[in-house]
């Protein structure tokens, strides 16, 4: 019997159970929102075992499929059963996408983990809107880890921290200087550097402008508040490489998480990022909802504004 | 509204592309996959040597509508009958499109044993979305 025939209740059903093909559907109508996604949420939630999230983000073509595509050849090697949301971009202009990070992570689907391919659908960030349903319908699933693999980003796209517990940023050589390294953003949030593609020149200099830009962060004090200074790993992801040594720091992150109740508060802050995203979609449709037809009338826009506002938060 | 968040309007279609076997022809199918993706589609592309296991392992994760095989080496009438086969075997019923080098008097064969749209070489962008369009419009 086809899953696109089933309700709601009985689709959750199924897919906590471990079916796949129901979680596949369960994620498609996670993906596209509105009342379905909100009752899968109600649903999904009492189910979760607080999975480690960890979050893969760094520029186009920095080696995150690649990286994650080892990651989930390794895990089950160590009894774990992850899941991966690998996020690309919606077209602008048509909404269309190729989702292709696949394509680096073959021979792993079916086996045991379970990777999905997601669109942005025009949320900015480096993340789909979706993503916090997402991760949860996994955890609820029994999936763990639950491996976010961001779109290629810039310098400002740091959403992923915000969803997972543990950020990964990945750097190539040659990315730029020192001060590149001290700008302030993505790097910011990393919790773990990898330097991928390092058997390439110049992966020691990116170390040193890395270790020298962690350096400062001590020297402001940031370090102190955490007690915990992010690692800097070299990987070659083709060969696998360094791969382990990888996984090992995400778990020593997850320890340091655990050891002093950072994860708590992590968390916490994660439940009311989500609380205010979805607020704010809920907002947004009114909003869209109050300028259908709204057409100039000699007010000036901050009055009429000001008028909106105040019947939708009457 | 820069956030599309609400399923009011018609769901996205979800497209599986691959390469079945033993094929490294895949300009076609690069093609195919950047036309559907400026037809709107969401295009999760698998590349070369896959298996009917992996494709069918995709299809489930994805939630796929369609799944698009790209065929360049003459062995369509061996290997479409065996994915429709695998497809049954794992109870999904998704359309399968074949494109590439199909000789004409096989397109009957091929459409006989349940693949739902044939598309050859030098098919117009139009061709293409409608087949697809019309391959997921008909199992819904």
């Amino acid at each position: 019997m086809s899953v696109k025939k089933l309700s709601v209740p009985e689709l959750v059903g199924r897919a906590l159970e471990g079916d796949r093909r129901a979680i596949g559907r369960m994620l498609t109508l996670i993906e596209r929102g509105g009342e379905p996604a909100d009752e899968i949420t109600d649903l999904t939630h009492p189910a979760t075992k607080g999975a480690h999230v960890v979050g893969i983000t760094g520029a186009p073509g920095a080696g995150k499929s690649t990286l994650t595509g080892q990651l989930i050849r390794h895990l089950p090697t160590l009894g774990l059963k992850p899941a991966v949301l690998a996020v690309d971009p919606s077209s602008p202009l048509t909404g269309g996408a190729i989702l292709g990070d696949r394509v680096r992570m073959d021979d792993v689907a079916g086996d045991g983990g379970f990777i999905r391919s997601v669109a942005t659908r025009g949320y900015a960030g480096g993340l789909a809107l979706s993503v916090p349903g997402s991760v949860r319908a996994f955890d609820a699933c029994g999936f763990g880890p639950v491996l976010i693999e961001t779109v290629g980003v810039g310098q400002v796209e740091v959403d992923v921290a915000g969803a997972a517990d543990t950020t990964v940023v990945v750097v190539n050589p040659g990315w730029g200087d020192a001060v590149q390294a001290n700008k302030a953003g993505l790097l910011e949030v990393a919790d773990v550097f990898v330097i991928n593609k390092a058997d390439r020149d110049g992966a020691n200099d990116t170390r040193r402008d890395l270790e020298l830009m962690l350096d400062l962060s001590h020297v402001s004090g940031l370090e102190d508040g955490t007690g915990y200074r992010p690692p800097i790993l070299m990987t070659t992801a083709t060969d696998g490489l360094g791969v382990e040594a990888m996984w090992e720091a995400v778990t020593a992150h997850q320890a340091h998480l655990e050891a002093t109740s950072a994860l708590e508060r992590r968390r916490a802050a994660r439940f009311r990022y989500e609380v205010a995203s979805r607020l704010t979609t809920r907002m947004e449709r009114s909003i869209a909802r109050s300028l259908d037809g709204l057409t100039p009338d000699g007010r000036s826009p901050a009055t009429v504004a000001a008028d909106l506002a105040a019947d939708l938060l009457a | 509204m820069a956030i599309e968040s609400t399923n009011t309007e018609q769901p996205t279609i979800r497209v599986v592309l691959a390469k079945l076997g033993l094929d490294g022809h895949d300009r076609g199918i690069k093609v195919v996959a950047r036309i559907l993706r400026d037809a709107g589609m969401e295009v999760v592309y698998l590349g070369l040597r896959q298996t009917t296991a992996s494709i069918v392992a995709a299809a489930e994760e994805e939630d796929a509508d369609a799944i698009g095989l790209s065929m360049h080496n003459a062995g369509h009438l061996a290997l479409a009958p065996s994915m429709l086969a695998a497809l049954h075997d794992a109870d999904l019923d998704i359309p399968l499109i074949i494109g590439g080098i199909i000789p004409e008097a096989d397109i009957p064969i091929l459409e006989g044993s349940g693949v739902a749209a044939i598309l050859g070489p030098g098919a117009p962008a139009e061709e293409v979305v409608t087949a697809v369009r019309g391959a997921v419009a008909a199992r819904t």
